[in-house]
């Protein structure tokens, strides 16, 4: 039989109707389509595809499962190296990890590996209707601080060995990123509630509202008995440009625009959490953070949406899907642009009137690529007097984050690099005893699969440790 | 859930709540805050610790009826409880080493400056506290004050209580007469807090404003309570939530965040009147 040369296309909602609500975009491979996807499979000897993957899940195996129909077993085989699939089967970004390494890929469209991973948890979640059974307890107790992907991940891992593990999170509700940044149509938030009450199944206590530095120190934790202490604190504070007018009302950090909307519910008719709704919105920056704000405002309402890069096409670092689908959803690329100036309303007759200090607009300058720096990527210079105005009242910075320094303030001897990460060794380990850290409050804003590695690593560690003593 | 242990209204629209929450009562320190949701679905609203009982883990805040929010808190009741309450957030405020402060509240800001007024009194610094409030019967904690500071002047715009004026006018007069402080604490509305700030700078003491932009989650992750501080001729950004709610003065840009505070007004006038309705019915 003739390989099919293309992945099976997953079926989506129509972009004019998605462009308008905020159910999930994709839909899933039915078992027919899994079944014929898996059959592009070659099970080669050489597995490039598990190199490929940041926790090495073990591709082929599970695929071949699916080929037999063994829907479950290939969740079981998929489960052995991470605990978050159908959450990363929806956001890992597989055109650069798994199947960028796939055999098929050479010559045709990789596997849809990402894709059958989706299947295969939907499915699972769907019919395995077995709960956890918390094991016998081990008698060590263990605090995880945020409750991120790394932080659940290390949490779930050390529970099913019979730890006590207590979550501390400083927000109301569970999930870091996966709650509070993505989106619901990318991410349903019910996934990410269902791992959670797995979690607690397995005996994990989710403490929601408490701040680590504040409510309690890790000191403290250690005082009250915690042995080993897992910090998933995250990215941590956005960044601004620092250009003129990023005060005026109307601009927004991409974290700030993303939580009023996701976790406060802002997206609803009549929400108890503001936010600015229709009108024209510009959001800064190329990442999935941008892509996420700009098809979060487009669904709130808004007229017209852009996205202002200062790169071009081929250097966004967004996944290809979301742009794909941003761009069948009508989002404006500006490429080539950098945003100089925010323009805001000033009516000097009558300060009192309500629109002063209202975004009225945004000042670019077009870019163009110059030589590659020393990691091969060409730095965008501006075009002298090239500067134009964007014509909007919303302005959302989606340029990345800085630590946030709370924890390495608040506990003695821990060590930071220049950039405000944790510093860690390969087993997770910090510079204070029995403290590991992992996920973006090491590394910096990075993947969803790469903070759960970290804390399955780091949960090894722990138990190591602990076992030992 | 965190239970309401006590409930006392202050005033027509002031309203003080004692919340069981053991871990933030241990911990909260004068100048902190917490934020809290009432119901599942709710705002996050920041507020001020006006007090705290260790012993009994309770914390005590003192809140104003403007909006939405603050109304659905005033409609709950002692024994019914908050879904979210999380703290202590924010940096405690600086009063290690003051020997002679004063103290200028407004309106419901006093709440706010209470128990920093208390904890110097309690260092044995010596208060001066000048209270304003519009008229009298939007006065509070008047005996609170009188029993924490060394001199006390309470200000009222209309005239029918205590002295007629703002609370610049007795910190002027206490200036120009050769009186000195450590420094001046002032917590109140932005404009009040502004006029301080100005009065203060011809004779040059130090002057600590605290700042109370919109917020959501307090720990530094959305940059939404920002706000611009010039120092040296250099415009900085910092957040509220981790950086404050305490600034010095003579930096804020306090018209900037005067229009910033006023973002969401339309929305906010709206969500009043629902909550009103939904009470009235
Ligand atoms: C909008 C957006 C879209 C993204 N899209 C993708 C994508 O498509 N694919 C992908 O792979 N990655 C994506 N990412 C990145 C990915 O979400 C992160 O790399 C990942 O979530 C990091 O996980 P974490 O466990 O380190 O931290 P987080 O998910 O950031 O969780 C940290 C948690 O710790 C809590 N916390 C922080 N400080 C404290 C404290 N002191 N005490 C208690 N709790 C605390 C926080 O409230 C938070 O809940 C995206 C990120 C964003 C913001
Ligand atoms: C660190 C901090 C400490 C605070 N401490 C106290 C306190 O101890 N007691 C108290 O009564 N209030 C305090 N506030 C203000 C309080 O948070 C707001 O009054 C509350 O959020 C209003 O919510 P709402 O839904 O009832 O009103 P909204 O409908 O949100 O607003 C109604 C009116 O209040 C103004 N407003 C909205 N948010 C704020 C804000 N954050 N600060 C000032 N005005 C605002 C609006 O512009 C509007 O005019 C504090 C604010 C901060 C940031
Ligand atoms: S976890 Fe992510 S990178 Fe690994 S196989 Fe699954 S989709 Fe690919
Ligand atoms: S590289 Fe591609 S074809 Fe080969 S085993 Fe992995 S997924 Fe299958
Ligand atoms: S309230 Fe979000 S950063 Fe301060």
């Amino acid at each position: 039989m003739a390989i099919d040369p293309k992945k099976h296309e997953m079926p989506t909602q129509a972009p004019e109707v998605r462009a308008h609500n905020f159910k999930e975009v994709a839909l899933g491979y039915s078992a027919e389509t899994a079944v014929a996807e898996a059959a592009r499979c070659l099970n080669c000897k050489n597995q490039p595809c598990v190199q490929g993957c940041p926790v090495n899940v073990h591709i082929p195996e599970f695929i071949a499962k699916i080929k037999t129909g063994d829907f479950e077993g290939a969740y079981q085989e998929i489960s052995l190296s991470s605990s978050l699939p159908a959450v990363c089967g929806r956001v890992c970004p597989q055109e650069s990890q798994c199947e960028s390494k796939c055999t098929l890929g050479i010559k045709f469209e990789p596997v849809g590996i990402g894709r059958l991973e989706r299947f295969v948890a939907d499915y699972h979640n769907e019919n395995c209707k077995e709960a956890p059974v918390a094991p016998a307890p081990n008698g060590h107790r263990v605090a995880i601080v945020g409750s991120g992907p790394s932080g659940l991940t290390c949490a779930g891992d050390l529970a099913k060995k019979g730890y006590k593990v207590s979550v501390f999170e400083a927000l109301h509700t569970a999930g870091g990123v996966l709650v509070y940044g993505i989106p619901e149509f990318r991410l349903p938030k019910a996934i990410v509630a269902k791992e959670v009450e797995g979690l607690k199944a397995l005996g994990v206590d989710v403490e929601p509202n408490v701040v680590i530095g504040k409510t309690l120190t890790i000191d403290e934790l250690f005082e009250e008995g915690y042995e080993a202490v897992f910090v998933g604190s995250g990215a941590g504070l956005p960044n601004f440009m620092n250009i003129p007018g990023e005060a005026y009302k109307g601009v927004y950090s991409a974290n700030e625009f993303l939580t009023r909307s996701n976790l406060m519910k802002a997206y609803q008719d009549s929400p108890i959490t503001p936010i600015m709704k229709g009108g024209k919105v510009a959001v800064v920056g190329g990442g999935n953070v941008a892509m996420d704000a700009a098809r979060t405002a487009l669904r709130l309402g808004a007229e017209h949406v852009y996205i202002v890069y200062r790169r071009s096409m081929e250097e966004l670092p967004a996944r290809k899907e979301e742009v794909e689908h941003a761009i069948e959803e009508g989002i404006d690329f500006q490429l080539l642009n950098n945003p100089v100036e925010i323009l805001g309303y000033n009516n000097p007759e009558n300060p009192r009137d309500p629109m002063n200090g209202f975004v009225t607009g945004m000042k670019c300058i077009k870019m163009e690529l110059g030589e590659p720096d020393a990691k091969g990527r060409r730095r965008p210079m501006p075009i002298e007097g090239s500067e134009f105005v964007l014509d909007v009242d919303t302005v959302v910075m989606a340029i990345g984050t800085s630590p946030n320094p709370l924890i390495k303030a608040t506990t003695k001897g821990l060590e930071v690099n220049n950039h405000g990460g944790i510093i860690v060794n390969e087993n997770g380990l910090t510079s204070r005893e029995n403290v590991y850290a992992g996920g973006d409050a090491v590394t910096g804003a990075a993947t969803v699969i790469s903070a759960m590695g970290a804390g399955k690593v780091a949960a090894k560690a722990i138990d190591e440790a602990l076992s030992a003593k | 859930m965190y239970k309401i242990v006590r409930r006392r209204e202050l005033n027509p629209t002031v309203t003080q709540l004692e919340i069981e929450a053991p871990l933030v009562a241990k911990k909260a320190q004068p100048g902190q805050f917490i934020i809290l949701r009432v119901d599942e679905d709710g705002e996050r609203i920041p507020l001020t610790v006006a007090g705290t009982n260790p012993e009994e883990g309770t914390v005590k805040i003192i809140f104003q009826i403007v909006g939405g929010t603050t109304n659905l808190l005033n409609h709950k009741m002692e024994g019914d409880s908050l879904h979210d309450f999380v703290g202590p957030l924010g940096v405690a405020t600086h009063i290690e080493g003051l020997k002679k402060v004063c103290i200028v509240g407004g309106g419901v800001g006093c709440a706010i400056a209470m128990p920093i007024a208390q904890a110097l009194h309690a260092q044995g610094c010596h208060v001066t506290s000048i209270i304003g409030f519009r008229s009298q019967d939007l006065l509070i904690l008047e005996d609170e004050f009188k029993a924490c500071s060394d001199t006390l002047h309470v200000m009222t715009d209309d005239g029918s209580y205590g002295r007629h004026g703002n609370v610049t006018v007795p910190l002027k007069e206490m200036l120009e007469a050769g009186e000195t402080f450590d420094e001046v604490i002032t917590i109140g509305p932005l404009i009040m807090m502004k006029f301080v700030v100005l009065t203060c700078k011809p004779f040059n003491v130090p002057c600590t404003v605290s700042m109370n932009p919109i917020m959501i989650d307090g720990t530094g992750m959305c940059g939404g309570c920002r706000l611009t501080l010039n120092q040296d001729g250099k415009k900085v950004t910092k957040f509220a939530c981790v950086d404050g709610p305490d600034f010095n003065g003579y930096e804020v840009d306090f018209d900037e965040a005067m229009s910033r505070g006023r973002m969401y007004a339309d929305f906010e006038r709206h969500a009043y009147e629902e909550t009103c309705n939904l009470f009235n019915k």
